[in-house]
């Protein structure tokens, strides 16, 4: 109802049923059985059949809608429904659900159709009808099963172009001609699974080609630099500098390796999963958490944790302001929210860590990054495939379902991405998923396979062909276990399926026995030879026969050219009038990046697997927003800890890329400390997603951004572990014109806890301890949140960003050291909306009241909401003043009071003001 | 005294069965988590242990109904095995989603309330939630008869409002042996009438609950530690084994 409003149209009542479609030999009493069985509720549900007059019957004035999932879409409800009343003996064959939506109110025609269109189906992964929709059940396709051959000798660069573009293949003019001259040598054209293999190998998604190529950088004063590829150049260079003795794998699995303790190793990750996010919210984000957590399994890894960080647009956007085959930021936000909760709650993941953003750039370009932690026993991920091993794959039968999911995530979206791009979306499966982890680790753990990855971007292409990188394969389509005939060969090979592992086994029975034992479906379709070719057959007919170094090293380094442009001119602003601060601490408290996210996080199971030490949020009410979320990984017997911190920031990125980048990472490292980690044992993971490269100031940002990734790891000491890009994050308006996203990196910092009994507490604890800033007592209004909401008084912009602080790391020790000795009761990250945010929501978290001394903090702007990196307050008890005093940058600013008042200098406020803005919002 | 076994099934989709596995390990019990498929074709049989305890998660992904598949296969599979269980004494504890199949099987609330009387329907909020909560205990259970304090632990489910057609003759006969303190929203996190959050059968040796106790068995998961008094809930672990 609330998003008919939205699109203003006129319906008065919306009332919605349940169909099961059945297909089968069943009578009368056989339906009724099925019904009452396996249908309806026990107590409160009833049934009727769809063609009889009844309860869901429209009236006079009301109109039926039908909607159902498009055939091929994960329809788990209507396999299980086969299953069970097949177990039960009733020969239902198949079983498909829907929903029947009856409308009250007085709407056209093309009301109607709106209605049924734009707020009750989602077109990506739904059908709808008025009136009666025909059930789609998965049988056969119709279309073309065979291998075709695709011209590619001989053309010019304008038909191979055409080929290009003809089958949504994303390469590079280059890149095609590579292609046109490697099958000319050979004498014959590709094969279409040739061709699609090749440029889901050679995608950005896979390739990382912006990452990796040689990039000409012309610098602020006009100079050049060469750069062979930023990956090289700056994040694995950090890294290679660094040489931490706890890094077991950098940037050459599925997921980085850290060492735990000396039992144990854990596997990092972070994804994104945009693209799919901003035309099917929930499937985009559910399958974003889906693989991220295949990412995991995908280095032998139990998946322990999952995290999530969503940038929306504002949710306050008129609809009609929205450009064609856009979502409102509003129905992005609940099916994103709604999809993460699905996944990481069915396969029993705690979500301990996130954040959600809210900024204009991200209206058309929704942001999904999803993160996962994992466990492993030390080394025990094989990695030594040898030919004669059997190619085993594990999980979900392949579909027609998110082909081409790797060249669709490496360009940009227009108003016609999601018609043509549906089938490149898909819904995840994460019961299956689940059985897929408890089959994985168990043969782990009895050393049935010797490589194992997971089926993302690309399936079994890009699965199998990682896998023969060295060796060589030879696969047999026809032994590929399939949802339904009809599907060509090359999407067999290229279907994205969510729910999927290949693994290569010496000997397979004994892992097929035990994928049976955990009813997960098992097939071996091939070998590993040796021969270094990759050769997949369909039966009697040759699919692919290609050289997998041509697959692998063959292509190209792409070329580019960047510019960093120098900081546009923003004078600080010494003096200007604050209006009323305390009105604007209010505004910032309830700032859609700032205000609690407890009604979110509360559909999230951030308690299963009884590890979680520090949750999202704390306090004696938990709804005080915590900084570093910690947890005790399950299974571990050393007593320690691990914690996570997060640091994202949407505003200062276009203004200031590389200060940008340091900031997040101090903003990580930050939150992490307060969770209880040793600075001096961190890892980091980046994402980056940013607009088109090829736009050379873009790239430029780009460039600035890695460049500080590389200063910062070097200055903190903390390597980078496993990083991932999403570029082409822009939106073309039919007229040509481009909505980049806001330039945005998320790093995620994962750190040990040595003694977890010591973590700060969330919130404030008790009255009569002593405030302790550290840090310096002002920031920067430039890129702020303060700046968003004083753009009466600030047109032009409030000033410089923050410049980095590149001496930090002996103030993160000296907190850290202060944790470890257990005296810092309660902290609280200075980060969006300054040092008054922050007082406030630590505050309220603990339902403690605040003295702070107006003698340092003064009514400047700057001190109240001023934003700069290794900022924190701490609530420290008066006899540990000592050992505070030795602390750099620190000094006591005031008290905790026994009051429900906060006195921030010259603010002052309730906890009450404080609750209903910063929560005011959640019911 | 040996130490009861106790066995866990699995569904694919269950996922607190090792959550379920640590707390009766903690509390002295020998917990075995088991496929359902070894329960189908025989390989393990409930005469071989001295508990069940049915786990939580979405056992077939909540398809038709949470709990409502695996209730099914209990009965279908199992059923026979699952009455002579009663009928010799041994407790049994359905936690969360084992509770929802608990209660389709028509173990719970038990033999005055027919299967199909009772369900555990959405929660009031129409979300999922996540969240500590407070519970009182009664003695009409083996599992709850010797508590006296209240228990603290976390909830994450969907759907945990209990609805129970007789649920008067329940209250009647203490059968509601854990109930939601604090009053309302959030407390109660699922608009549960009568603040229910677990029964026990007429017996008392069959408890099933939406909260997960095995999620409190150490101090450090509290996240009121440092402030407040815990409510471990570990005695009721240990009072099931002790009536095995």
């Amino acid at each position: 109802m609330e998003r008919a409003q939205l699109f203003e149209l006129p319906v008065d009542g919306l009332s919605r049923f349940r169909l099961v479609h059945l297909r089968g030999e069943l009578g009368s009493d056989d339906l009724a059985r099925v019904a009452t069985t396996f249908c309806c509720d026990p107590v409160h549900g009833w049934w009727e059949m769809v063609d009889a007059p009844g309860q869901a019957t429209p009236t006079q004035g009301q109109r039926q809608i039908e909607t159902g999932l498009r055939p091929g879409v994960t329809d788990r409800e209507g396999a299980e429904l086969v299953r069970a009343a097949n177990e039960a003996g009733l020969s239902v064959d198949a079983a498909t659900i829907g929903t029947r939506w009856i409308v009250a109110g007085e709407l056209s025609e093309y009301q109607l159709e709106q209605l049924a269109a734009r707020v009750l189906h989602n077109e990506v992964i739904e059908r709808w009808a008025k009136g009666q929709l025909q059930p789609s059940f998965v049988g056969s396709l119709s279309g073309s099963p065979d291998t075709s051959t695709i011209a590619v000798r001989g053309l010019d660069a304008d038909g191979l172009a055409k080929v290009n573009a003809l089958r949504r293949l994303g390469l590079d003019p280059q890149e095609m001609q590579v292609i046109s001259d490697h099958f000319t040598d050979l004498d014959r054209d590709p094969s279409d699974a040739e061709l699609e293999t090749l440029a889901q190998t050679w995608s950005e998604h896979c390739a990382h080609k912006t990452f990796r190529a040689h990039i000409t950088v012309t610098e602020p004063d006009g100079s050049t630099t060469e750069v062979d590829g930023l990956l090289k150049s700056y994040l694995r260079a950090a890294t290679d500098t660094i040489d931490a003795p706890w890094v077991r794998s950098a940037f050459v699995d599925n997921a980085g390796i850290v060492q735990f303790d000396d039992e144990w190793d854990i596997a990092l990750k972070a994804e994104t999963h945009n693209h799919p996010s901003a035309l099917e919210p929930f499937g985009g984000s559910n399958t974003g958490v889906g693989g991220v957590v295949r990412d995991i399994l995908g280095v032998s890894a139990k998946p322990i944790s999952v995290s999530d960080i969503l940038c929306f647009g504002p949710e306050d956007v008129e609809p009609r302001e929205l450009p064609e085959g856009v979502l409102h930021p509003k129905r992005i936000r609940e099916g994103v929210v709604a999809g993460v909760g699905d996944y990481g709650n069915k396969i029993g993941v705690p979500n301990i860590a996130g954040a959600i953003v809210h900024d204009p750039r991200y209206t058309t370009t929704p942001l999904v990054f999803a993160g996962c932690i994992g466990l492993l026993p030390n080394g025990s991920n094989p990695t030594n495939a040898a030919p004669g091993d059997a190619i085993v794959v594990l999980g979900g039968a392949v579909g027609r379902d998110g082909v081409g999911g790797a060249t669709f995530s490496s360009q940009t979206m227009g108003a016609e991405t999601a018609d043509v791009a549906g089938s490149s979306v898909q819904i995840g499966d994460p019961i299956v998923e689940k059985g897929l982890i408890d089959v994985v680790l168990q043969a782990r753990d009895e050393k049935l396979y010797t490589a194992i990855t997971d089926c993302g971007a690309g399936g079994l292409s890009s699965a199998v062909g990682e896998m023969a990188e060295t060796l060589g394969a030879r696969v047999d389509l026809a032994t590929v276990p399939l949802k339904y005939a009809g599907l060509a060969p090359w999407e067999v090979w290229l279907s994205e399926a969510q729910e999927r592992m290949v693994l290569a086994a010496p000997d397979p029975a004994p892992l097929l026995e035990l994928a049976k034992r955990w009813s997960v479906d098992a097939a071996v379709i091939g070998t590993f030879t040796g021969d270094g070719r990759l050769t997949v057959v369909d039966g009697e007919d040759t699919v692919i026969d290609i050289d997998c170094a041509f697959l692998h090293d063959g292509r190209p380094k792409r070329r580019m050219k960047a510019t960093v442009v120098a900081d546009r001119p923003r004078p600080r602003l010494d003096s200007f009038r604050v209006g009323d601060p305390v009105g604007d601490l209010l505004k910032l408290l309830s700032h859609p990046s700032i205000r609690s996210n407890e009604d979110v996080v509360r559909t999230f199971d951030h308690e299963i697997m009884g590890g979680t030490v520090v949750r999202p949020y704390g306090g004696p009410h938990g709804d005080g927003p915590a900084d570093g979320t910690t947890q005790i990984p399950p299974g571990t017997t050393s007593g320690r800890a691990m914690t996570v911190g997060i640091g994202v920031n949407a505003l200062m990125g276009e203004l200031d890329s590389y200060a940008m980048a340091w900031h997040v990472i101090d903003e990580a490292v930050r939150n992490a400390v307060l969770g209880g980690a040793d600075p001096d044992q961190l890892s980091l993971l980046d994402n980056f997603a940013w607009g088109k490269p090829t736009n050379p100031e873009t790239l430029g940002q780009i460039v600035a951004a890695c460049r500080a990734c590389h200063d910062a790891a070097l200055h903190f000491n903390a390597p980078f572990v496993s990083g991932k890009d999403s570029l082409y994050n822009e939106f073309v308006r039919p007229d040509g014109s481009a909505d980049p996203v806001a330039p945005t990196l998320v790093i995620t910092a994962v750190g040990l806890v040595d003694n977890p009994a010591v973590v700060p507490l969330t919130g404030v604890v008790r009255p009569g301890n002593d405030v302790w800033l550290v840090g310096s007592e002002s920031g920067s209004l430039g890129g702020s949140h303060y700046e968003t909401i004083r753009r009466d008084l600030v047109a032009g912009g409030a000033g410089p960003v923050a410049q980095p602080n590149t001496d930090a790391l002996v103030t993160h020790r000296a907190v850290a050291a202060l944790i470890g000795a257990g005296q810092v009761e309660s902290g609280h990250d200075i980060a969006e909306g300054g040092l008054a945010v922050a007082a406030a929501e630590w505050a309220f978290a603990g339902r403690i009241g605040l003295q702070l001394d107006a003698s340092v903090i003064s009514g400047d702007p700057h001190v109240l909401f001023g934003e700069g990196s290794t900022r924190y307050l701490l609530e420290v008890a008066p006899e540990n003043a000592a050992s505070m005093e030795a602390v750099p940058g620190a000094q006591k600013i005031g008290v905790t009071t026994a009051t429900d008042t906060v006195v921030i200098g010259p603010v002052s406020l309730s906890l009450a003001d404080i609750e209903s803005a910063y929560r005011g919002h959640i019911q | 005294m040996s130490r009861p076994r106790i066995l866990i099934p699995i569904a694919l989709g269950t996922n607190r069965d090792n959550d379920l596995a640590d707390a009766f390990r903690l509390a002295g019990g020998d917990p075995e988590t088991v496929p359902i498929a070894d329960l189908r074709n025989g390989v393990r049989r409930m005469s071989d242990y001295q508990i069940l305890a049915v786990p939580g998660g979405f056992s077939y992904g909540d398809a038709l109904g949470a709990g409502r598949l695996l209730g099914l296969d209990l009965m279908g599979w199992f059923g026979d095995q699952l009455r002579t269980a009663v009928d010799a004494g041994k407790p049994i504890f359905g936690v969360c989603n084992g509770f929802q199949a608990l209660v389709r099987t028509g173990l719970l609330p038990g033999d005055d309330a027919p299967a199909g009387t009772a369900t555990l329907a959405e929660n009031q909020s129409g979300r999922f939630e996540c969240r500590w909560v407070s519970m009182a205990p009664s003695p009409a259970s083996v599992w709850t008869a010797e508590l006296t304090e209240s228990l603290r632990c976390p909830v994450a489910h969907g759907e945990g409002q209990f609805v129970a057609a007789n649920l008067q003759t329940l209250t009647e006969r203490d059968g509601v042996v854990l109930r939601y303190e604090g009053g309302g929203y959030p407390h109660n996190p699922n608009g549960s009438a009568g603040d229910v959050a677990g029964v026990t059968d007429a017996t008392g040796l069959v408890l099933g609950l939406m909260p997960h106790p095995e999620n409190h068995i150490h101090q450090w998961q509290d996240p009121l530690r440092g402030r407040a008094p815990s409510g471990n809930c570990l005695p009721l672990f240990e009072a099931g084994i002790r009536a095995a």
